[in-house]
């Protein structure tokens, strides 16, 4: 049988095999062909590669460190659980890989005003921060039921000088902020870019936030070689999916298993999670073909996590693919679990991750016990932080 | 001759309506067209509620949301069609609608269910040309339109395929925005339309909708544009009289009958 290379994908026309595509109204369809045309002309020349470079070493504080986790290693049992510290960025998580990435190019570009979703504000926070740094016109969606799950991410994109819109339509949350993102790109396309915070909407945002966020996967290999030791096992969370496709796209053609954790929230027997991957079928949701969360008229359904970043219906459209031809495994984690390793790395390492990175956690921790002396590269996609209101109040202590 | 065609041969300037199925009720809604048809439109364009319409302005998401708050579906919207086709066999009927819910029904039945109760045309608006190969066929082999957009952004070459692909007509997208944006430039808007004419050979009417809100523009584009398609301005009209269906009825009744009165005046 021929090997299938796993990094041949999306073709010309953006397409995942039957995933991905540019499922959008026509008025988009020049701004993507212009921003795909900008990045294979811009972003892929060694002037660019060399200055972003440079911007992550010295702004966002990258290479952000490979770190052996030795006392959970030994009390999990015999293998050796590494983290990807992506939460010790400026900012606190992975989003900023590609939203520095993708301000420098819109700056190139001549764009005077930027455009995001977020949910977690994670993605806002690293847009506005970016577009701080790059004196740019900042404009952030936001569900309004996120505003108030994360009110202290909402104040500092307005810190950095971003204008926060809420989002009343629809579920409230990411999918709807994302809506009106597209809806704002659309109406204001001429000096405009909208910087997609995951591996979500139309060509080219799945391949463009992939390429910005594989540098946590490159960076992890040459680390792990320094020390000599090989991977055999990575774990990601994924939401929309960018951290977690940051980390396997380098490793795909490589002998290492690969686990993609899905949000399952009260479990996925009830219908209150985010495991599209798990539980979903193939649709079409903001700009391309993917796996989706919907009802049986093809109405896009309301999903639950605990943590917001992972809140989202749609999964990008690459992760559909490696799905599919069996390259990655996904799985779920529930909220409950996901809760249990967040205090559980807090008290051990002293480490306080994201609510959306402690479901990666949660699975490796189970990997773990069950498996013996394997090398488990966890990609620690952020702090916690910005949780720390939502794991309060679950205490039921006010701050 | 399909119905589509017979309008645009018979009509100077086609007069289009958008409205969403289940808006505010079905019955409503089968009432509504018939009425409208009486006084003067000439296609009707049904909209089928999607829970995530991205390129739709705050009026017709909130009808959209009044729709999903009943659970409307694309069947309804089937037995809708099926039902105003017992009164009607002569007005053109075309499903506007987001890829998702038909997606989910299968395309190959979706394209032989809407020939079976007398659709017309399909529009979905986030399928343009590159995505649109298997459906295109399939609307074909059932001697069904597909309507494509063309927008301000549409570059030349794009525009070639567009038109190659369309049948039925071409929705021309007047601005760039969403559905209940105004347009800014006339002069601008009439030359692109000259163009896109000029580039089918004549061969494809050319519509514009967007932005059209009264008679006014409506009669001034009617000068050269082959139709005009009024949405948000008839979504809002439901939306303002939901208390009372009868007043809901009559303006909406002044209001088309205004509007096509201008289109026959000019
Ligand atoms: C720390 C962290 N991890 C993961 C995610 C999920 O996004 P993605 O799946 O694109 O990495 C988020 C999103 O907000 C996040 O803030």
């Amino acid at each position: 049988m021929k090997k299938i290379n796993f990094k041949s994908f999306p073709d010309k026309n953006g397409h995942f095999k039957d995933y991905g595509g540019k499922y959008v109204s026509e008025t988009l369809m020049y701004p993507l062909e212009e921003l795909e045309k900008a990045y294979n002309k811009i972003a892929k020349s060694p002037a660019f590669k060399k200055e972003l470079l440079n911007e992550l070493h010295n702004y966002v504080g990258r290479p952000t460190p490979m770190y052996h986790a030795s006392r959970i290693s030994k009390d999990l049992g015999s293998c050796n659980i590494y983290l990807k510290r992506e939460d010790l960025n400026h900012t606190g998580a992975h989003k900023i890989n590609n939203a520095m990435g993708q301000a420098m190019l819109a700056k190139k570009m001549g764009k005077k005003r930027i455009i995001a979703e977020t949910g977690a504000g994670q993605h806002g926070v690293a847009t506005a921060t970016a577009c701080a740094r790059y004196n740019l016109e900042c404009v952030v969606y936001m569900g309004s039921d996120d505003i108030q799950r994360q009110k202290v991410n909402v104040y500092r994109m307005k810190l950095l000088g971003a204008k926060v819109i809420p989002v009343d339509s629809g579920s409230r949350t990411l999918k709807d902020a994302l809506n009106e993102a597209l809806r704002d790109w659309v109406s204001n396309v001429d000096d405009t870019h909208y910087i997609i915070g995951s591996v979500a909407g139309p060509h080219p945002y799945p391949m463009i936030v992939r390429d910005f966020q594989s540098v946590i996967g490159t960076e992890s290999k040459s680390q792990m070689k320094k020390i000599n030791k090989k991977v055999d096992i990575l774990v990601a969370c994924v939401g929309g999916g960018s951290n977690a496709i940051g980390l396997f796209y380098p490793y795909l053609n490589d002998n290492v298993a690969i686990y993609g954790v899905e949000a399952g929230g009260f479990g996925l027997n009830t219908n209150k999670h985010a495991a599209p991957l798990n539980k979903g079928k193939p649709g079409i949701l903001h700009g391309n073909k993917t796996y989706i969360m919907e009802n049986s008229n093809g109405q896009i359904e309301s999903t639950h996590s605990i943590s917001a970043g992972l809140d989202y219906p749609g999964v990008g459209p690459e992760h559909s693919l490696l799905k599919d031809l069996n390259r990655v495994k996904y799985v779920s984690v529930t909220d409950k679990e996901a809760l249990k390793a967040f205090y559980y790395l807090t008290e051990q390492e002293g480490i306080i991750p994201a609510l959306e990175t402690a479901h990666a956690l949660a699975y490796a921790f189970k990997l773990a016990r069950k498996q013996s002396k394997k090398n488990i590269l966890i990609n620690l996609s952020g702090r916690g932080d910005k949780d720390i209101d939502t794991i309060a109040t679950l205490q039921g202590i006010v701050i | 001759m399909n119905r589509i065609a017979q309008v645009f041969k018979e009509k100077e300037t086609a007069f289009i309506t958008y409205l969403i199925c289940g808006d505010p009720d079905i019955r409503s809604t089968e009432k509504i067209m018939h009425q409208m048809v009486k006084s003067g439109v000439d296609i009707i364009e049904l909209g089928v509620p999607f829970t995530d319409p991205i390129a739709d302005g705050p009026t017709i998401q909130r009808g959209v949301e009044r729709c999903l708050q009943k659970n409307i579906s694309l069947t309804d919207v089937f037995t809708l069609i099926k039902n105003f086709r017992k009164k009607d066999l002569s007005t053109p009927i075309v499903i506007m609608g987001y890829m998702n819910p038909i997606n989910k029904m299968g395309v190959h039945k979706f394209a032989k269910k809407a020939k079976l109760i007398g659709v017309d045309g399909v529009l979905i608006v986030d399928l343009p040309p590159e995505e649109s190969m298997l459906i295109n066929q399939l609307l074909r082999e059932n001697n069904l339109d597909q309507i494509f957009l063309a927008s301000p952004t549409t570059k030349s070459s794009r525009l070639k395929k567009i038109i190659d692909m369309s049948s039925g007509y071409l929705y021309y997208v007047s601005l760039k925005g969403i559905t209940g944006s105004s347009i800014s430039d006339f002069s601008e808007l009439k030359k692109r339309v000259i163009y896109i004419k000029k580039t089918s050979n004549n061969n494809l009417p050319i519509t514009v909708g967007f932005g059209i809100k009264n008679s006014v523009i409506a009669k001034n584009i009617s000068k050269f544009a082959d139709g005009i398609i009024i949405g948000s301005s008839i979504v809002e009209l439901i939306e303002k009289n939901l208390k009372n269906k009868k007043v809901m009825f009559n303006k909406i009744n002044l209001f088309i009958k205004d509007i096509s009165r201008s289109l026959a005046s000019k």
